[in-house]
């Protein structure tokens, strides 16, 4: 659904060169929820602004559904870290939702369906008529899920969406978000910082190293399909899936060369080929 | 990039001139009417090397400070009072609502008739309208004076006055620069006006008198200057501005009022 | 229930106290005046409406308010278009820049014997000096307000497709409005100073022509009912500027007491 082939992404301005992204692969296919974790700073941001059409990549190409890449591709929807600043502040919730719909020229039976259902699916039934500013971050969060949702993406970016709320609001977001993957078959990119989040939401986990950045290591995420915020986050497998992710990272801060190693021989981390 | 905008400016800058040179050459517009830049310069020179003119310049500027100081010293001492004492905010507020969005031009006659052509009619029209601007920029200063700094204050004993000089002011005081920097702009506008319309002596009695005798060139000569004075004008309070508030954090964007 | 209204009470009282201590000073001190210039309020007031309705209200006061209304539409519309398209480009900015800091230096009146030349002493020459004065503080402001849209509002809304004509109306001048507002507030007092002015110079209707007939004629009551209804007007003409504000910008409001609340 979504190939990632040789993306390299070079900043030039006022005589100085930033190589932010060097040369990234990989694919997620159709259905698969799959999470980038990486060291801060590490082109994160720029990798997911390449991959929405946001910004034109120096080199490689990002292909969605077969189709290259070369501006806002109309079947994809992007959920950003700022939801203050991605939502409008000047349109009810409902509004904010309805916007891009319009742009798709749907007409107004089906929008309403379409922003009822996603307002229902995030459980902000009641909040249309609200302006986000009168919402908590969360339920902020939450209208911006609902106008990705709405917008029915086959592919779905979420940019550290969860970066900026509480811890709790963040566990009920994070269940949220696996619940519509299950229940929707959506493809979704999620890029995060945050490794246990990584590791509990994934099916794969993509960690990527600093900047100039490159797909450190694939890691398959054979935890069970059920999933809940007790039991997943205290079992012997996630606490042995998020200490290799972790020292992964840390391998990837100092730039020491990567060993593909797990200290479980039972892991079934792909081998290097 | 600071300097091929620079570079930018000056090229449209420059492309202004040349339109204005242009235009009237290839008589798109009458000449009598538009003269090219290059006659509008030539009067410039004129003036400026005509000792009436930098007397009529020195009235308007005279005009211009002492209003404005006027203004200034008046709009902060009202203002602080208004806010500090208890009551009087309230108490004042549907009044100076009331009476701010008059035009200050609206007191023209009575300052013919009060003083005629006197300076002290530019002084009336001058102060009336930079007076809010201060007063408005103080009141909100006031109003944002942290409420923890100000019970810190009280719980260490500080007096009244102390108070006034160690939290309101220096709180209130990028504020009050933004009203003395919109208060200057006014001020000039009103000199220029009161010499304009009632005669008094200075560029705008100028200008009228160059209108009158269909000196055309020298009318636009004149109107530049009043342009280049209200550029200098903005830019040099928006430099004391920023001198003034250099250890300040931010300096702050303008309250819209 | 009664400390609510005690509370009402209070609040109108603090409103109309002071006007109503001032009107009554005027009022006595002016009582028994035979000083010319300072008639008492009294035979102001009675003059009043003598002297505004009927022929002069026709005559006068609707012509003045229909050149404000074009001269300030006309810089609104010029404004808001032409500070949206050099906001929205860094380089029309840069190449403009220091000409319109300049154009907006002149002090307004000084425009009013430039624009006589071209437009004589007609409506078109006080439109055009009211809408060549308004003009700039709508315009600098919409640049600054473009300019100043959000990074990641601006991605979200290309993102989802929200391109071109949608982009300006839903996003762009949306954004801009709170800062657009500012200048047309601005611009709305500096109309009003113009419209005066204009009518002042060269006229033969108009509230400036006949508050300065009042003045030359020596008909001071007359002249005083002039000064109180250009007041009155500035300050009705404010107060309907904020109700439209109030409307228009009420999810600004909203958020920025939000936001002061949380911080």
């Amino acid at each position: 659904m979504l190939d990632v082939s040789g993306l390299k992404k070079v900043y030039e301005g006022s005589g100085r060169r930033v190589e932010a992204v060097r040369d990234l692969t990989f694919t997620v296919d159709a259905g698969e929820l799959v999470c980038l974790v990486g060291p801060s700073g590490c082109g994160k941001t720029t990798l997911l602004k390449c991959v929405g059409g946001l910004l034109t990549p120096t080199a490689g190409e990002v292909r969605v559904g077969g189709r290259r890449v070369t501006g806002p591709p109309p079947d994809m929807a992007v959920v950003f870290q700022e939801y203050g600043r991605s939502l409008f502040p000047w349109k009810r919730v409902g509004e904010n939702v309805e916007l891009p719909l319009k742009q798709k020229k749907l007409g107004a039976a089906r929008r309403r369906e379409l922003v009822a259902d996603a307002l229902e699916s995030v459980g902000l039934t009641d909040a249309a008529g609200a302006y986000p500013w009168q919402l908590s971050g969360g339920m902020q969060q939450r209208v911006a899920i609902a106008r990705a949702l709405a917008y029915e993406p086959e592919v779905l970016l979420m940019d550290e969406p969860f970066a900026a709320v509480d811890a709790q609001t963040r566990a009920e977001l994070e269940d949220l978000v696996r619940g519509l993957w299950r229940q929707r078959g959506i493809t979704i990119l999620f890029v995060t910082h945050d490794i246990d989040e990584a590791v509990y939401l994934g099916e794969r986990v993509l960690i990527l190293s600093s900047s100039p950045t490159v797909v450190q290591e694939q890691l398959k995420i054979d935890l069970p399909a059920d999933r809940d915020q007790l039991h997943t986050r205290v079992a012997p497998r996630f606490a042995e899936l998020r200490t290799h992710v972790y020292e992964q990272i840390q391998a990837a801060k100092r730039g020491t060369p990567v060993d593909r190693l797990t200290k479980d021989p039972t892991s079934d981390t792909p081998p290097p080929h | 990039m600071r300097g091929s905008n620079a570079l930018l400016g000056a090229a449209g800058l420059a492309a202004f001139l040349a339109l204005g040179e242009a235009v009237p050459r290839l008589g798109l517009v009458d000449e009598d009417y538009f003269p090219p830049t290059s006659r509008i310069a030539d009067a410039l020179a004129t003036e400026l090397a005509d000792d009436a003119f930098w007397t009529a310049l020195g009235d308007t500027l005279t005009g211009w400070a002492i209003g404005l100081a006027i203004a200034v010293t008046a709009g902060i001492l009202a203002g602080v009072l208004i806010s500090v004492t208890p009551y009087l905010r309230e108490a004042t507020a549907s009044t100076i609502e009331f009476l701010r969005p008059i035009p200050s031009v609206a007191l023209i006659p009575l300052a013919v008739l009060l003083y005629g052509t006197e300076l002290r009619s530019v002084l009336l029209l001058v102060v009336y309208a930079s007076f809010w601007q201060v007063l408005v920029q103080v009141m909100y200063g006031v109003q944002d004076v942290d409420p923890v700094a100000e019970e810190t204050a009280r719980s260490y004993g500080l007096g009244p006055w102390a108070r006034v000089r160690h939290v309101l002011w220096p709180t209130a005081l990028p504020y009050v620069m933004t009203g003395v920097r919109l208060a200057a702009a006014v001020a000039l506008i009103l000199a220029v006006t009161a010499e304009l319309v009632i005669g008094a002596p200075g560029l705008g009695a100028r200008i009228a008198v160059a209108q009158t005798s269909q000196a055309v060139p020298e009318m636009y000569a004149l109107v530049v200057v009043t342009g280049v004075l209200g550029l200098l004008i903005n830019v040099g309070a928006r430099t004391v501005e920023r001198r003034a508030l250099a250890w300040h954090q931010s300096v702050r964007g303008e309250v819209a009022v | 229930m009664s400390a609510r209204i005690r509370y009402f009470a209070l609040r109108l009282l603090l409103v109309v106290a002071l006007p109503a201590v001032l009107v009554a000073a005027w009022w006595f001190a002016s009582e028994s005046s035979t000083d010319v210039y300072w008639p008492p309020l009294r035979t102001i007031l009675t003059t009043f409406p003598d002297v505004w309705t009927g022929e002069r209200l026709r005559q006068d006061v609707l012509p003045s308010m229909a050149r404000l209304t074009a001269g300030y539409g006309c810089a609104a519309v010029a404004g808001v278009a032409l500070g949206t398209v050099i906001g929205s480009y860094r380089r029309v900015r840069a190449v403009c820049e220091p000409v319109l800091e300049f154009l907006r230096a002149v002090p307004p009146p000084v425009l009013v014997p430039v624009i006589m030349l071209f437009a004589g002493i007609g409506d078109t020459m006080k439109i055009a000096v009211i809408a060549s004065g308004c003009v700039w503080p709508i315009l600098l402001n919409t640049v600054e307000g473009v300019r100043a849209v959000d990074s990641v509002m601006s991605e979200t809304a290309r993102s989802y497709g929200v391109t071109g004509v949608a982009r300006l109306r839903h996003v762009v001048l949306r954004s801009a409005s709170p800062q657009i507002f500012a200048g047309l507030r601005q611009a709305l007092s500096i109309g009003l100073i113009l419209m005066v002015i204009s009518e002042m110079f060269a006229a033969s209707n108009g509230l400036g022509f006949t508050i300065v007939q009042f003045q030359r004629g020596f008909a001071i009551p007359d002249m005083w009912t002039g000064i109180l209804l250009l007041g009155l007007l500035g300050f009705v003409l404010s107060v309907l500027f904020r109700l439209v504000e109030r409307r228009a910008l009420g999810w600004y409001h909203g958020l920025r007491d939000a936001s002061r609340r949380s911080s």
